[in-house]
């Protein structure tokens, strides 16, 4: 309490919030989204998907448990900031190992609390995601606004260069998997080959601009396409390579790897106005009409309305498999007479439900 | 799916009286039930004998039935009404339990009646320990191992099973002695011997050691197409050791990481699943060992519950509404959510602030009871706040209870006895999280805290922060940045004003004028990511406020806070009818309350609600932000009572009868005055302020008398003195029982018949609801009598004459709203005793009785309405009998004499209705669990005053085939009168004794009359026995007269049931 230091956060739109530094001291910018979910801190963290962004987290106790070595979802944090109501300066769970401001200052994220992070969030929700920075060196606020409208925003941005691998690897621990598959590293969390794993894959991770010769080459079962950041128009390659394994090979994408296979059939990807960051998003299974309750982070979605012969079971036909309950988007779709098919959701989850834990079989039974 | 069209009426079940562990949230569940299966189109049969709920009032049910819920009782109705369902799953464990017993006798089947939401399988595998333990290990789950044990030699099988360290605890011991924790063989030879031994029925419980392991729940529903969403997770402030009933709980989830979290969640799917509970609502409970987060089941309730209430409360998301959709074939998916609109329900909350649920107990009112708290429940009511952090939600959880405290600490209240602080934070008990903070203050490690405590770091952490925050804040003085810091740590003015030396109004300028406000957030189920529609509200202190104030004309209601005993959900019912009625005039309403069970905090219930704490400051806040027309006070019982003046005095617009007039009701003086002039009596009385005093007063008026605090309800710490002795004993306690205010003494009139009346007045006519005549006599606390409508022994002429007095005092005190009169009759001259100008603990029965709903009435009067417009008609109440029966806790507290008296004990109430006196007397006995018998043995033991009047009772219990027994005394008074009595040994002479024939199940009834009170009597031992074992039990002549015209009603025919809407018809 008595080592409060200030900090602020500055929107593009000039909005202003007061609070205290958490995390690195300095200043730091990019795309403020918020994530309502209310465990999985760790994992949101480390989750590359975030790159490029300054996420608030809505639920205002954050760092309570601490932060362990087995539920980080990447080699390292990505994102480029942390907002929070409260930092626990401690932590209590027996798996704990750090708290979270050590861990935030051992990565340098710069951070920023005590704000209202209610009152941020509302303003998102209604004035869209922006761009804004924390600081807890420069105060002058027209200094900030200067250096901030510099600041790219995400639209367009291949932010996968920054997050991918560089050399591709077998997931440790599944080399004796029997099934062979190729995870195309867009930022991939580490829970999908944890999933693969435990389902008997041998999983091998490529970095993103791998080309699918070079893919169909290793002669896999199946090709994962995995999350990432960012804006999937921007990224091109990763279109190219997976129209390149149409019909070659089966193909399961998630999130990013969803939006990307969309862009290769022809479809078209829009970006939403705050995105859909949580664990609490229902999703119905339009073939079978359950509802799954999903683990989300994306602010692109892929456009319902803009596929070619778009008739759900036509001859290159593409099937919206799944819908978002909330705001009626696309959340999975299937080809309907070649062996592909995405989630716009995270089945592996960390953090979030495990209901969708069944696309990985289903994965399993297309590569049989 | 949509809704099923096969089914057409349903039969509801609610979880009558009020008590311990049961409570008002089933009024709460039932009532949204009834609602919206009713809005879907289905006709509603309800069977609920609490007539002080919600769910009871006519216009919710197309069928009411105020009947006894037995199994035979509701078989009744079944037969007579025909339902093609019934719903068993939202009248807590006695709706359940009935439901079963319906089932397993046939019943259900003859009449064809499906069970909708769950079937009976699915509720008998998650009840019977047994069932529930194989389909736990079915799905690879498990739970702490352990049983009951008769024998040391079951006991120690079990014990080789368990391993140790082994959990022994005795069942029903005195004092809750016995029992502990065996760390080998020898220690648990001794213990588990010692507590088959001390246990009342030689029973122990056995239990593999999970004391300190962390205590979850997940609140789960299910719909028919197998979609499951989790709404809500708790985590128990205090560790497994404690009843989550008397747990302080917070939401969500504090310590769990996503990773254990989605253990949790996996668990719940697969545990609801595997019961089978097809839809609805589920609450599960987990143990996890925080050293290496080993996950064991504790139970699961496949029925909404108490949490369900507090879940639901806690993130807006109405489980039991949902559950009844769920019941009649809707899906999540199909329901769309009350608060977003836009979203369907077949999602999870997410909240973006922290619930704090605190329990309030009343162990002052049964001294003799043991105050530790265990796994058995013991509170009788709670309190929910809600806050930004854990830290501001403590704080006004620890207000909203109002037990005179106004946050963690630092308010000059409250005692901490420094030698005891060691047990204090080992013994779980009310106090502890006093003691914790003490403990921190004084320099204990979190470490040490935890390791007596069981709580975890966490949370003491948070607590630590507090009094690290303290120690910068008094050494900082107080400036604006320290005070608005202090705000949002949900720091009270109260406590700042006695940290700083300051009055609390200094407080409060110095903040308003530095620009230190509350703000106020919504309760939105989902962090606010979607747009709120429904305006659920509670303060903190941030940047931005949500509130958006109207140009409606608007009404304020004061709530009644957390349950107690004396103020109960009477005041709720009052509250929610005042919130429906105002809205009728014109206004919108805005409730303000803290109690999670209620349907005032219902967001359905007013246009706005406000989950707040009901202080001064609290209730201002909402004040400055909405500037209501008028604040209604005299609803809520008490709790708005007493911050009347202050409002006034602050401004603030007080709807109905003035504080004035309150307070000329309440002071001895100005009242005395006024029925002087009125030339209406009252028992000799004075105040006194000091024991000199009231030395002085008693001397004047004589013994015996009647003593008490001012401004209390349930008569706190009203006790009968008939000597100097007794009244020095009493000063002590009452001065500390409300120290601003004085003793008030009056004479006390014994053997009077004690009347009540209920009325409305409109400041020129008076509508007198109803006269009640209460059975026992004056003395005994008129919220623990039974009473009865019309009045049975009364003339008429006394019953003008109290209809006269009760219209002059309306009058006389400018009553606008209720009014509620006690009056003793003693030798045919009647007495005032009080005047409360609000509401009273008899106004739903009365409404219910007579057809009128009376708060509506009081309601519409205070909006302006005049009586002769409204014109209100009582139904022909005359041609039946309504008796209320005071339910009372005895059970729970087996070390507890349960001789009644001037101080209210009882937690609930029953009604009883038929066309005649005994018929209605038995069903109230029915209905309170204490049903006569009518044939048997019955004990009768009385004091020599009682003695010639206990003949004439015992002659009818002959006549009418009955054997009695009783001690000697008694047994020679029969004996001479001509009655066959066979005599029992006095308790110390040993065998054969009462005790000895009520273990052996000897004794259908019981009447005694105590010698006095006290520990330790032999009477002490012959009543804590019958309440033990659950033989009826009565301690009144008045009352054995009653039973006798109740048993006569049951051995001459049937009795039969009719709804309530009938019964206004005639």
């Amino acid at each position: 309490m008595s080592d409060y230091k200030p900090a602020i956060l500055l929107l593009e739109d000039g909005t202003l919030f007061e609070g205290a530094a958490m995390g690195a001291e300095g200043e730091t910018f990019g795309e403020a989204v918020f994530n309502t979910s209310m465990t999985g801190y760790q994992e949101i963290l480390t989750d590359p998907s975030y790159a490029g962004q300054l996420v608030t987290m809505t639920y205002p106790h954050i760092g309570n448990y601490g932060l362990n070595s087995d539920d980080k979802e990447s080699r390292r944090p990505f994102l480029n900031g942390f907002i929070v109501r409260e930092e626990s300066r401690m932590f209590s769970n027996y798996r704990g190992t750090s708290t979270l401001g050590d861990m935030l200052r051992h990565h340098e994220i710069v951070g920023i609390q005590d704000i209202d992070t209610r009152a941020l969030t509302k303003h998102i929700r209604t004035a869209g995601a922006m761009r804004a920075a924390i600081s807890s060196v420069e105060f002058d606020q027209s200094a900030l606004a200067r250096k901030l409208a510099a600041y790219p925003s995400i639209v367009g941005q291949d932010l996968v260069r920054g997050v991918t691998g560089d050399k591709s690897y077998v997931w440790p621990g599944s080399e004796s998997g029997a099934t062979d598959v190729v995870l195309i590293d867009y930022g991939a969390k580490f829970n999908i080959p944890r999933e693969l794993t435990r389902r008997g894959c041998r999983v091998t991770i490529v970095p993103a601009a791998t080309s699918a010769a070079t893919i169909l080459k290793a002669k896999p079962h199946g090709v994962m396409l995995a999350n990432g950041p960012g804006d999937p128009a921007a990224v091109t390659y990763g279109i190219e390579t997976i129209r390149g394994l149409l019909g070659q090979v089966p193909l399961f994408g998630i999130c990013l790897g969803h939006q990307l296979l969309g862009l290769a059939l022809g479809g078209a990807t829009f970006k939403l106005k705050f995105g859909h960051r949580g664990a609490n998003h229902p999703v119905m299974d339009l073939r079978t009409r359950r509802v799954e309750i999903t683990s989300q982070n994306h602010g692109f979605a892929v456009d319902a309305e803009s596929f070619p012969g778009k008739s759900a079971y036509g001859e290159t036909g593409v099937e919206i498999t799944h819908i978002n309950l909330n705001d009626k988007t696309v959340e999975g779709i299937r080809c309907a007479d070649i062996p592909a098919f995405s989630v716009q959701y995270h089945p592996e989850a960390a953090p979030g439900p495990h209901d969708s834990m069944y696309l990985f079989d289903e994965f399993i039974e297309l590569m049989r | 799916m949509p809704k099923r069209t096969d089914i057409r009426k349903i039969l509801i079940i609610g979880s009558g009286p009020i008590v311990i562990g049961q409570a008002c949230e089933f009024d709460y569940s039932g009532t949204q039930a009834c609602k919206v299966l009713r809005r879907e189109g289905y006709e509603v049969i309800l069977v609920n004998s609490n007539p002080a709920t919600i769910m009871t009032d006519p216009e919710f049910a197309d069928r009411t039935y105020i009947e006894p819920i037995t199994p035979e009782f509701v078989a009744r109705v079944i037969e007579q009404e025909r339902p093609d369902v019934l719903l068993p799953t939202l009248g807590g464990q006695t709706g359940l339990n009935t439901a079963v017993a319906l089932a397993e006798s046939g019943v259900l089947d003859k009449f064809g009646v499906e069970l909708i939401g769950a079937k009976l399988e699915s509720i008998k595998k998650a009840e019977d320990r047994d069932l529930f333990d194989q389909a736990m290990k079915s799905i690879g789950l498990e739970l702490p191992r352990g049983g009951f044990a008769y024998t040391l030699k079951q006991a120690r099988d079990l014990a080789k099973d368990i391993g140790f360290p082994a959990i022994i605890r005795p069942s029903f011991t005195l004092g809750g002695s016995g029992g502990g924790i065996a760390h080998n063989q020898e220690e648990f030879d001794h213990i588990a011997g010692d507590g088959l031994r001390k246990s009342m029925i030689n029973e122990i419980l056995v239990e593999e050691s999970v004391i300190g392991w962390k205590e979850y729940e997940l609140e789960v529903m299910r719909d028919i197409k197998d979609n499951v969403v989790i709404v809500c997770s708790i985590e128990n402030f205090d560790a497994m050791g404690v009843h989550t009933g008397d747990s302080i709980t917070v939401a969500p989830a504090q310590t769990l990481s996503d990773m254990e979290y989605q253990r949790l969640r996996d668990a719940s799917l697969a545990i609801i699943r595997e019961i089978g509970v097809e839809t609805g609502g589920s609450n599960i409970q987990f143990a996890i060992n925080p050293d290496d987060g080993r996950l064991l089941i504790i139970e699961m309730n496949p029925r909404v519950s108490r949490s369900s209430a507090l879940a639901s409360k806690a993130t807006g998301f109405p489980i039991a509404k949902i559950a009844a959709l769920l019941a009649v074939g809707y899906t999540l998916d199909e329901i769309p959510n009350d608060i977003t609109q836009k979203t369907p329900a077949s999602f999870e909350p997410t909240i973006d602030y922290v619930v704090v649920k605190i329990p309030r107990w009343a162990f002052e009112k049964f001294p003799d009871t043991d105050m530790t708290l265990t796994t058995k429940m013991k509170s009788v009511g709670e309190a929910m706040s809600i806050g930004r952090t854990f830290k501001e939600a403590l704080q006004k959880g620890v207000r909203s209870l109002e037990t005179d405290r106004f946050g963690l600490g630092s308010d000059g209240k409250g005692d901490i006895d420094e030698a005891r602080l060691i047990e204090k934070l080992r013994v779980p008990n009310q106090d502890r999280l006093f003691y914790i903070k003490h403990g921190l203050t004084t320099g204990m490690p979190i470490d040490e805290v935890h390791s007596l405590t069981g709580v975890d770091p966490w949370f003491l952490d948070q607590i630590l922060q507090l009094v690290e925050f303290e120690r910068e804040m008094r050494a900082a003085g107080p400036h604006a940045d320290i005070i608005r810091r202090a705000k949002r740590h949900g720091y009270s003015d109260v406590q700042l004003a006695f940290m700083f030396e300051k009055t609390e109004a200094e407080i409060r300028s110095l903040r308003l004028a530095d620009g230190t406000r509350a703000t106020f957030k919504s309760v939105d189920t989902c962090a606010a990511e979607f747009e709120a529609y429904t305006p659920y509200y509670y303060s903190t202190y941030e940047q931005e406020s949500e509130l958006v104030r109207s140009r409606r004309k608007k009404a304020m209601i004061l709530g009644s806070g957390p349950n107690r005993i004396g103020q109960g959900i009477e005041f709720d019912y009052c509250c929610v009818h005042a919130a429906f009625a105002l809205k009728d005039e014109g206004y919108e309403t805005i409730m303000v309350n803290c109690n999670p069970e209620t349907v005032s905090t219902d967001y359905d219930t007013s246009d706005k609600l406000y989950f707040e704490p009901l202080t001064f400051e609290d209730v201002m806040n909402i004040v400055e932000a909405e500037r209501p027309d008028g604040v209604v006070v005299q609803f809520g019982g008490q709790t708005p009572l007493k911050l009347a003046r202050a409002l006034e005095a602050a401004g603030v617009p007080i709807m109905g009868t003035s504080p004035d007039s309150i307070d000329l009701a309440e002071d001895r003086k100005r009242f005395g005055a006024m029925i002087a002039k009125l030339g209406i009596k009252q028992p000799a009385n004075g105040t006194a302020f000091s024991y000199q005093e009231a030395l002085e007063v008693a001397k004047d008026i004589g013994y015996p008398l009647v003593v008490r605090p001012s401004y209390v309800l349930g008569g706190r710490a009203m006790e009968i003195v008939y000597s100097e002795d007794m009244l020095e004993g009493y000063i002590k306690n009452a001065v500390k029982a409300s120290p601003e205010h004085p003793v008030l003494i009056d004479k006390f009139l014994e053997d009077a018949i004690e009347v009540d009346v209920d009325a409305v007045c409109d400041g020129t006519d008076v509508f007198i609801g109803a006269i009640m005549e209460h059975i026992e006599e004056a003395g005994i606390h008129s919220g623990d009598s039974a009473c009865v409508i019309p009045p049975y022994t009364l003339s008429a002429g006394l019953l003008a004459t109290v209809e006269g007095y009760t219209r002059r005092l309306a009058k006389s005190l400018k009553v606008i709203g209720l009014l509620n009169i006690q009056f003793a009759v003693k030798d045919d001259v009647v007495y005032v005793l009080e005047v409360n100008p609000r509401a009273s603990r008899t106004v739903p029965f009365v409404s219910k009785t007579i057809g009128v709903p009376m708060a509506k009435l009081a309601a519409r009067v205070m909006a302006g309405r005049k009586l002769k417009d409204l014109k209100p008609v009582r139904a022909d109440f005359e041609k039946y009998v309504s008796i209320k029966e005071a339910v009372l806790p005895f059970g729970r507290f087996p070390e507890q004499d349960t001789v009644l008296g001037p101080e209210m004990k009882s937690t609930g109430e029953v009604m009883g209705i038929d066309t005649t006196f005994g018929k209605a007397f038995a069903k109230a006995e029915m209905a309170a669990g204490s049903a006569l018998p009518v044939a048997g043995n019955v004990f009768i033991s009385v004091n020599n005053k009682d003695k010639r009047h206990i003949i004439g009772i015992a002659k009818s219990l002959a006549k009418m085939g009955f054997s009695i027994c009783a001690t000697a005394g008694t047994g020679d008074t029969l004996q001479r009168a001509g009655i066959d009595a066979v005599l029992l040994n006095k308790i110390h002479e040993g065998g054969p004794n009462v005790i000895d024939l009520i273990k052996e199940d000897k004794v259908d009834l019981m009447i005694n009359t105590p010698l006095g009170k006290g520990p330790r009597t032999d009477g002490y031992y012959i009543r804590t026995a019958a309440s033990f074992y659950g033989v009826p039990l009565i301690t009144t002549m008045s009352a054995a007269q009653a039973a006798i015209q109740g048993i006569e009603a049951m051995q001459e025919e049937d009795i039969g049931v009719k709804a309530i809407q009938d019964y206004h018809k005639n």
